[in-house]
């Protein structure tokens, strides 16, 4: 074969490589290509690099207060304090920290949920957003290998990815609507009733990435009913919990809605923007089941899965989860300083329209105060937004996501004018 | 919302429920009851409730971890003389978990300095590849002077075989991999989910307990060329049996000869001898050989880090070209699984072996640890013998290095272990080390002696 020939070759080039002690550029991995940048976190290294006074990141989704820096949580502060220094590191079980999944379950399933109660939640500690949904991508191809996955249009690039190597085939279903920068319901609809029975659905519980649009309570019951009759599976990404409405039982809506329906969920939690743990990789994933003898057969199957992919999760960020959710005090501190982010953000939104429409575009811009979360899809074209880079040192995404967390009073003026300057009729 | 209609589930039906109410567990019961008690009518969507079929129905309880499961195993016992050496996690002679100084201290500097919690790279914290790579191949070696390692923080030794393994098959798809008879049991988990082909080189010798160098070499000379072959870089897991330099040289030149890729596990650097540079070795002469290899690094043992999961995965290239393209596939291999990895592993280590002087600190402490497992080493084979009245030779346990030992018990002279004598440890005969403290080596004696001569 081609290749053993290959390395037949270049094997004798490293070994006379060796001998001589040159270097020879004979190497295994010749054929190993640089991979391509990720187009979002390319985006900060390219912002980092620019040495201009009036950049502006508004590229990834990481929250930044009104002087642009990021932001260490009251309650996180005050949790490391009393995690620091005196616990042990030993390996956490391999599902992770009871504590936190716990904890998590609460929040997503609701304080007082029977499903809890009954134990009828598979659920273990995973790397944040990321790694939850990627178990469940593994875990699906594994019980279910014929089943897809069906991914709204557009969504997170990285639900693309995670899907992909876990050789899950992903169809796509009807989401935002570019003519009117919101939700395109009826094709939406559209989309569920044609999908093969038992489909499974990518949902993204609230403020979806990276369109900020999310369907209204009656949408959200309509979906619900839809999936019902044709049996689809529904698997929801909350990764903004609290930081859409500012209020954390609100944001869970959809969920709850399903619950109520009686649908058997999956649900990927992060805990990376609304406690501000980004680097920790705190998260979590569950799936509803019948009963609780079942529920412990699926924590174990996934439990299988991870073992070979980290063995058992972090413990530094599931502390903290636990620690701030378990305590009344710091989880009232918590619940203050998350509708402080969102406030922040709904202002920002405000602001940007605001300023925009001063500047006299006969463009409509109520898509900014419309859309919900950290993101708002501004409607700007991969042209608009390389000027918007090129010529003003705006930094995004070439899809024309704004992050919002990175919009303060003092950059709004600045950016508001940059997107009308490419975005007025020349 | 549309009026109602009889609602097809696709799996069963109001009826089969009705017919088959066992089938689907206690709580939908309980949901089917309080449907008709409690009057609250949400129509045939509560209906629905209680007919709703898992789509995971068919998913079966997994086996418990051959290894994580002995330490739940433990806790479940009520014993007072119950012994746990099972997992390999470094215990104090009071058999206390241990966090070393040097971390206690990096932590507390973390908390003044009040760093933020930023995603990292998805390579990981910049300081900490750097002192890794370092660390392992020693600041001066020529690969890092000419800037040909590619170094990617990731999920402890774990992650780091994962990320190394998910790129061989996607760049060495018709390579296989070689690993040790036997060897850590997740290693073969990791290239089954990975995809990628495994076969065994020998290695343990049960007749000596020791190393079969000449089975060793013949199976990896009889494998394909360029194939991988999984390589403990020091104190091998599970038997404690590393071969010696002269052993490693002709290891090198066979796996030279045969154009394989050497694969390092080193999961124990510093901890097997007490020096880190010594437990290198067998990397470093590698390495100095110019050939191309994967470095797989944990900070689990020798930190004490366990649960913080810090560890990187080194790939050495030929060129600096080479290396920052491998780097940049390995990183696309992370994004999908985890996006970045966790930060405070990675800040710990960064501090610790940054400052001179924790890293001063850091060294006196692994080699205070390495020495408590030397001196329980000693203290078991002075029983042994003793009890044994010099009958079997027992000085394996005095070879073997390491937080490991394999004592050639097989499965049911293990299990008699575990269910006699309440000590707790692989079926596979392996005890850890780290678990035992000199006042209990007397009492683990007597357990061996008794598993060993009672038991077939």
């Amino acid at each position: 074969m081609a290749s053993s020939m290959c390395r037949g070759i270049i094997g004798k080039g490293r070994r006379a490589a060796a001998l001589g002690r040159s270097m020879s550029t004979a190497s295994w991995w010749g054929h190993v290509e640089p991979a391509a940048k990720d187009p979002i976190l390319g985006v900060t290294e390219a912002f980092l690099a620019d040495p201009s006074p009036d950049k502006v990141n508004v590229g990834v989704g990481a929250y930044r207060d009104d002087n642009g820096k990021p932001v260490v949580l009251e309650c996180v502060r005050e949790a490391e304090k009393r995690i620091a220094g005196n616990l042990n590191m030993e390996y956490l079980p391999m599902g992770g920290s009871i504590k936190m999944i716990e904890e998590s379950l609460k929040l997503a399933y609701g304080d007082d949920s029977e499903l809890i109660k009954d134990k009828r939640i598979a659920a273990v500690q995973a790397l944040s957003g990321t790694g939850a949904c990627r178990l469940f991508a593994d875990f699906q191809k594994r019980f279910l290998p014929d089943s897809q996955i069906y991914i709204p249009i557009p969504t997170w690039a990285n639900h693309h990815n995670i899907w992909r190597d876990a050789h899950v085939p992903q169809r796509t279903f009807h989401y935002y609507h570019p003519e009117t920068k919101g939700l395109d319901f009826a094709a939406l609809m559209d989309d569920i009733k044609n999908a093969p029975n038992g489909s499974f659905f990518l949902l993204h519980a609230c403020a979806h990435n990276p369109t900020g649009v999310d369907p209204s309570e009656d949408q959200w019951r309509e979906i619900s009913y839809q999936f019902k009759v044709k049996n689809h599976f529904p698997f929801f990404d909350m990764a903004y919990q609290g930081f859409a409405s500012g209020d954390p039982e609100r944001d869970a809506k959809a969920i709850r809605i399903f619950l109520e329906d009686g649908h058997m969920i999956g649900c990927a939690q992060s805990f990376a923007k609304n406690m501000g743990l980004y680097g920790q990789r705190a998260g979590c994933l569950s799936i509803l089941c019948e009963n609780e003898i079942q529920a412990v057969a699926v924590k174990s199957q996934l439990q299988q899965i991870a073992r070979p992919m980290y063995s058992n999760p972090p413990v530094h960020g599931a502390l903290l989860v636990s620690v701030i959710l378990s305590d009344p005090v710091l989880k009232s501190l918590w619940l203050e300083e998350v509708k402080g982010m969102a406030n922040r953000i709904i202002g920002m939104r405000n602001a940007l329209r605001k300023n925009i429409e001063n500047l006299g575009s006969n463009l409509s811009w109520e898509h900014i105060t419309n859309q919900i979360g950290m993101f708002c899809y501004s409607g700007l074209k991969p042209e608009q937004v390389d000027r918007l880079t090129n010529d003003f040192h705006i930094y995004m995404t070439r899809n024309g996501r704004i992050s919002m967390a990175g919009v303060t009073t003092g950059n709004v003026g600045y950016l508001a004018n940059a997107i009308h300057e490419v975005s007025k009729a020349t | 919302m549309a009026s109602s209609t009889m609602l097809s589930t696709g799996r069963s039906s109001p009826a089969a429920f009705m017919r088959n109410p066992q089938k689907l567990g206690p709580a939908a019961g309980r949901r089917g009851r309080d449907f008709f008690l409690n009057g609250k009518n949400f129509g045939r969507v509560r209906m629905a409730v209680a007919v709703n079929v898992s789509r995971f129905e068919g998913v079966s309880m997994a086996p418990p971890d051959p290894i994580l499961g002995v330490s739940e195993a433990f806790t479940a016992d009520t014993s007072d003389v119950k012994l746990n050496l099972g997992v390999g996690a470094y215990r104090t002679e009071e058999l206390q978990p241990y966090v070393l100084n040097v971390v206690k201290k990096a932590e507390n500097l973390m908390l003044e300095r009040g760093e933020n919690k930023e995603y990292l790279p998805i390579e990981g914290l910049a300081a900490f590849n750097k002192v890794t790579a370092e660390l392992l191949f020693g600041a001066d070696s020529p690969v890092i002077q000419e800037g040909r390692v590619a170094t990617v923080q990731s999920l402890s030794g774990t992650g780091s075989l994962r990320l190394a393994a998910a790129f061989i098959q996607r760049y060495f798809p018709d390579a296989k991999v070689l690993i040790s008879s036997p060897s850590w049991g997740n290693h073969k988990n990791i290239f089954n989910d990975a995809r990628v082909p495994w076969a065994e080189y020998r290695y343990y010798d049960p007749r000596t307990v020791g190393l079969d160098f000449e089975g060793m070499l013949e199976d990896i000379e009889a494998a394909q060329d360029g194939s991988f072959i999984l390589l403990h870089g020091c104190a091998h897991n599970p038997t404690g049996i590393d071969p010696t330099p002269e052993q490693w040289a002709k290891i090198a030149d066979l796996i030279e000869q045969k154009n394989h890729i050497p694969f390092f596990d080193v999961a124990y650097q510093g901890f097997a001898s007490g020096s880190l540079d010594e437990d290198a070795s067998s990397v470093r002469t590698f390495a100095s050989r110019g050939l191309e290899l994967f470095v797989a690094q944990s900070y689990s043992k020798n930190l004490g880090l366990y649960s913080e999961r810090i560890g990187a995965i080194n790939v050495v290239s030929s060129s600096p070209d080479a290396a920052a393209r491998v780097k940049s596939q390995l990183k696309r291999i992370a994004r999908p699984m985890y996006s970045n990895p966790p930060v405070h592993g990675a800040r710990i280590v960064a501090n610790v072996v940054g400052d001179p002087n924790l890293f001063n600190e850091w060294k006196q402490e692994m080699e205070l640890m390495a020495g408590r497992i030397k001196n329980v080493r000693q203290r078991l084979f002075d029983n042994l013998s003793e009890k044994d009245n010099n009958v079997k030779d027992w000085s394996f346990i005095l070879k073997q290095i390491g937080m490991f030992s394999y004592t050639g018990l097989n499965k049911a002279q293990s299990d008699n272990m575990t269910d006699k004598w309440h000590v707790y440890m692989t079926k596979d005969g392996r005890i850890s080390l780290a678990g035992l403290s000199l006042a209990k080596c007397e009492y683990l004696a007597e357990a061996i002696i008794d598993s060993f001569y009672k038991v077939s």
